[in-house]
């Protein structure tokens, strides 16, 4: 395979060129449908100045998509993996059924009084009456009897699309039982309907969580560096490799938001010095409004891969500024390396020149580039399942996307520096100058730019396309969701699920790098896909001609 | 593991936790996927389809395709016609299915749309090619749970395409229930050794349990065909599996053609199989072969070997009214005592009939329908048992009580083999036996002292 690719200069390979590739897959589509998948699907030819890509825009009917819902995204993505809120999904059972620890947010009691509410599911399990006669009255008495039984310090609560329709107002019923309750009480407006992908419900779960946690704990927080992981769900355990080797540079992570993370470190998470952001898609509003409101920066993070966990270290360091930490930062990569280097040199020489396709999620597509290519293996085809324009092609377009009617629909905050809270973390002359120095704060490059010319981007991909894909370029490793993943299987290409690791992780940070290695060398060298084919099935001449060889008589 | 429950059982109204059950459009996806060339199409926004292709995935470890009407807020408010035909066009175009079967959702029977109106529409503006077909079965999630959804698929199956032409065939309907791909593989197996004819619909045995030979087919070998599904019309009788899941298809086909019906619980079990096999016996006019009764007497060998271990002991079990009632008859039947039967579905008589089938060895059992798992585990709490069954779901209860665990029902995300070895049938009892005597053996070797660790039975 490697000689293929030194022979071949498109990183796709042998085979059709990235635009033959694309046009094969708009072929079979009717018109207006083809017009549409056309605008999502580029080939990556000017990666340090990106074509603009339709991004965000609504999924066709009738194409069998990756996407799910805004009620995916706020309950299931964004505020779900708060393990100590007791949340209430108001609907028919379906919804809070399917959202019921089916991401892997591996979290734990810290005290033996907590309780993990996660591995519970409560549902008002609308029934046809309330449907007709509203169900304010059930969702009322389901937060009463909820408190009643576990007496939770709060109660979260999830409108479905039904709740939507018939007008349930879920708001004026939390404001009424957190006052008769005297526990926070707050509801998201996340029906299933709204926007075009589960990237509507983090918006709202964004809102809410800033509305209704962030800033009501000011207990100081004694700690030299204190910050934020923002956009880590700790599927597998990330969030707790990156906390320990946080921990080992001398860093103190306040909040994880919202991997594993506790109520009352949301509510406390404002004392950070900064804030970094994994999943620049579910969270980037949270850190927009957090230094709009509280002073503190932001800048972008990748603890997924070597050189990506690496380079994120760094920057913090770099952010604090002070000689102590460096070095410590430096210290703990070299006593970590000792660790990956032998893996890694074991590994790449089955994985190198390999090629990897990736249709993940709202920024996993994008880290994971980073692991392969530790590997040497290239990323060909890569997309999101529910992104905007500027997770692709950068955060300096923002200001030319245009806001659509779906978008429209999704209340924007309006936020103010907080008047005794507002707080320069770093002086205005040092962010300056950082900035001056190349660093960027506030900043996503987006996808396309670190993806090699003439790779194929494509969003929201349909499966056909991805039939498509792996018919004409047979990657030899596919990152994608449950719904793909025995689809790609049966073709005998393995697939690693990245939404929820196939039970494995972490793949975070060092460690994790460590055990993803280990789970892509696995992936591709297990004999099971050279069994896809009964040797008679293939009727090669060599294979006929020993078929027809006598046996030999001893 | 569920730190925050605790023993007291507080009445609830409004609040349900830990569910043991879900809503119906899954049960109509799974019964669409056992029509041979289906493409299920969830009617309402993307996130049902896509949690219930997830959870269907999950289960079989197989690919599940379905479309969606994609509805965002503007369809919402306007209707969901304009989606439906745009899917509809995309679906024959791209996937190129013989039948298209359209399932409602919470928020498109909310709005109240007129799905076999669009379907009309659909037709007279050419969108449906020649030939093609597109049927629909309303299933709200506010109404029933997943057994229904799926009973009121099978029953769509009837009402759009059985046809009597009025020439009866020696043929048996066979309406299998809900039931894994190897389960309905093993009925048609017995339907096969009794030398009955039969059409058997849905079938997911070859679709959702399909060969890895390198090559993806989006509509495998299996499932029930159409020709076979309008045939259905003309068979002498039908047999209809699990009340729940199958007598709506049944009823309906007698309505509409005339063709008599007999409703069983699910051939679990010795005396379950034999009900099954004495109905087809019987409407097949065919002797049951010796093969058969070997099979039937392995099966009362194994249980009289283990009966000592299964005597008396006091089970949970959580899932579908038709999967407990047929399991909670062969624990009896086994010696076992059910102690708390519960299940998420509503269904007064269930109640009735499972007391019933208790009445004998533990008239006391605490049966609840409409209820959910935290119950159970409260009940249990206060009660010991000495076994659980249920779906993945009760891995917590499990754990958490420090049960012996035999998973089983619907859906079982954390294993494999469900999918692959049938439950049901005399071959399906003696790997339930060894199931449950493992999980009660297991226990033992794990928790007993070294001392007390032994070699034989």
């Amino acid at each position: 395979m490697s000689d293929e690719i030194a022979n071949n200069d498109s990183p796709m390979g042998s085979g059709p060129s990235a635009e033959e590739t694309r046009e094969q897959m708009l072929e079979i589509y009717p018109k207006k449908t083809r017009r549409k998948r056309a605008k999502q699907m580029l080939v990556n030819k000017t990666p340090e100045t990106p074509e603009a890509i339709g991004a965000n825009s609504r999924t066709v009917p009738g194409i069998i998509t990756q996407r799910g819902c805004s009620y995916a995204g706020c309950k299931g993505v964004v505020i779900g993996p708060i393990y100590d809120i007791l949340h209430i999904t108001h609907g028919p059972i379906g919804c809070g059924w399917y959202s019921w620890l089916s991401r892997r947010n591996m979290s734990k009691i810290r005290h033996p009084e907590e309780t993990n509410y996660l591995q519970y599911s409560m549902s008002t399990d609308m029934q046809e009456d309330h449907i007709v006669f509203g169900g304010e009255k059930q969702l009322k008495q389901a937060i009463q009897e909820a408190y009643d039984e576990f007496k939770p310090k709060a109660i979260s609560v999830y409108a479905t699309c039904p709740v939507g329709l018939i007008g349930d107002d879920i708001h004026s019923v939390c404001r009424e039982m957190k006052e008769k309750l005297g526990i926070n009480i707050f509801g998201f407006s996340c029906e299933g309907y709204k926007g075009v992908s589960q990237s509507a419900g983090h918006h709202i779960a964004n809102n809410g969580v800033f509305k209704n946690m962030i800033g009501l704990d000011d207990t100081p927080v004694e700690a030299k560096y204190k910050i934020n992981v923002l956009g880590e769900y700790n599927i597998g355990g990330d969030a707790w490799e990156i906390d320990r080797i946080l921990r080992l540079c001398g860093i103190h992570i306040i909040g994880t938001l919202s991997g594993g993370v506790s109520y009352d470190e949301i509510c406390n998470c404002h004392q950070a010095d900064l804030n970094v952001v994994m999943c620049h898609r579910s969270i980037n509003y949270m850190a927009e409004m957090m230094e709009t409101k509280f002073g503190m920066p932001w800048f972008k993070v990748n603890f997924i891969g070597i050189e990506g966990t690496k380079k994120s270290l760094r920057k913090i360091a770099q952010y604090f500024d002070e000689k102590e930490l460096t070095d410590r930062v430096e210290e703990v990569i070299a006593m970590e390396m000792a660790d990956v280097r032998p893996v890694i040199e074991d590994v790449r020489q089955r994985t190198e020149g390999k090629k990897a396709a990736l249709f993940v999620g709202g920024s996993r597509a994008h880290h994971y580039q980073d692991l392969f290519s530790d590997m040497g293996m290239t990323t060909i085809a890569a997309g999101y399942e529910f992104a905007h324009r500027d997770d692709y092609e950068g955060r300096d377009v923002l200001p030319s996307i245009k806001i659509d009617a779906d978008s429209r629909n999704i209340e924007e905050l309006h936020i103010e520096a907080d008047p005794e809270r507002f707080n320069l973390r770093k002086t205005k002359e040092r962010k300056v100058a950082l900035e001056e120095s190349g660093f960027e704060f506030s900043d996503y490059e987006g996808m396309m730019r670190q993806m090699a010319k003439d790779t194929l981007v494509i969003d929201d991909i349909s499966a056909h396309e991805l039939e498509k894909l792996i018919e004409l370029h047979k990657p030899d490793v596919i990152g994608s969701g449950i719904k793909d993943k025995y689809v790609i299987e049966k073709m005998g290409i393995p697939c690693k699920q990245l939404h929820s690791y196939d039970y494995g992780g972490p793949y975070a940070g060092f460690k994790g790098a460590i055990n993803f290695f280990k789970e892509i060398d696995r992936m591709i060298s297990t004999k099971v896909w050279k069994l896809t084919r009964a040797p008679w099935k293939d009727d090669s001449e060599e294979q006929s001609a020993a078929a027809a060889e006598p046996a030999t008589v001893s | 593991m569920l730190e925050g429950t605790t023993a007291e059982i507080r009445e609830r109204k409004a609040l349900r936790i830990n569910p043991a059950k879900t809503c119906q459009p899954i049960g109509a996806m799974y019964a669409a996927l056992g029509i041979h060339k289906c493409m299920p199409h969830s009617h309402g926004s993307q996130g049902c389809c896509a949690y219930h292709r997830s959870h269907l995935t999950r289960h079989h470890k197989e690919p599940i395709v379905a479309t969606t009407s994609s509805f965002t807020e503007g369809a919402s408010v306007f209707g969901g016609l304009a989606n439906l035909k745009t899917a509809l066009e995309n679906i024959f175009t791209i996937y190129e299915p013989d039948i298209v079967s359209v399932h409602t959702t919470c928020l498109s029977e909310v709005i109240g749309d007129d799905i076999p109106m669009i379907i009309k529409k659909s037709e007279e503006s050419g969108i449906i090619p020649e030939g093609k077909l597109v049927i629909h079965a309303n299933t709200p999630s506010f109404v029933g749970s997943h057994v229904t959804g799926f009973s009121a698929q099978c029953a769509a199956f009837v009402d759009y395409l059985a046809e009597s032409t009025g020439a009866k065939k020696n043929v048996i309907n066979l309406f299998p229930g809900w039931v894994e791909p190897a389960d309905m593989r093993e009925i048609k197996r017995l339907a096969e050794m009794l030398g009955v004819e039969y059409i058997m619909a849905p079938d997911t045995s070859d679709v959702l349990d399909s060969a890895l030979e390198g090559e993806y087919q989006m509509y495998p070998d299996g499932g029930t065909t159409i020709p076979q599904l309008k045939a259905m019309g003309d068979s002498m009788a039908t047999l209809a599996l699990g009340p729940m899941a199958s007598t709506l298809a049944a009823d309906k086909l007698k309505k509409k053609c005339g063709v008599e019906n007999k409703v069983l619980e699910l051939p679990i079990g010795i005396g379950g199989t034999d009900a099954f096999v004495n109905a087809m016996r019987i409407a097949g006019d065919v002797t049951v072969p010796r093969e058969l009764e070997k099979e039937r007497g392995r099966l009362v060998d194994m249980v009289s070997d283990m009966s000592q271990y299964l005597h008396r002991k006091k089970v949970a079990i959580f899932g579908d009214p038709d999967h407990v009632t047929a399991m909670v008859k062969f624990l009896v039947e086994v010696g076992m005592e059910p102690a708390i039967v519960v299940t998420g579905t509503k269904g007064k008589k269930w109640v009735a009939k499972i007391k019933e089938i208790c009445s004998e060895v533990n008239p006391d059992v605490e049966v609840a329908a409409f209820s959910d798992i935290h119950y159970l585990h409260q009940w249990i709490k206060g009660n010991p048992v000495d076994l659980l069954m249920g779906n993945t779901y009760g891995k917590y209860v499990a754990k958490s009580e420090k049960l012996p665990f035999v998973r089983f029902g619907f859906p079982i995300l954390d294993r494999v083999g469900h999918r692959a070895f049938p439950l049901i049938g005399y071959t399906g009892g003696m790997r339930l036996i060894e199931k449950i005597t493992d999980a009660f053996f297991d226990k033992r070797d794990r928790e007993d002292a070294d001392e007390d660790i032994e070699l034989v039975l």
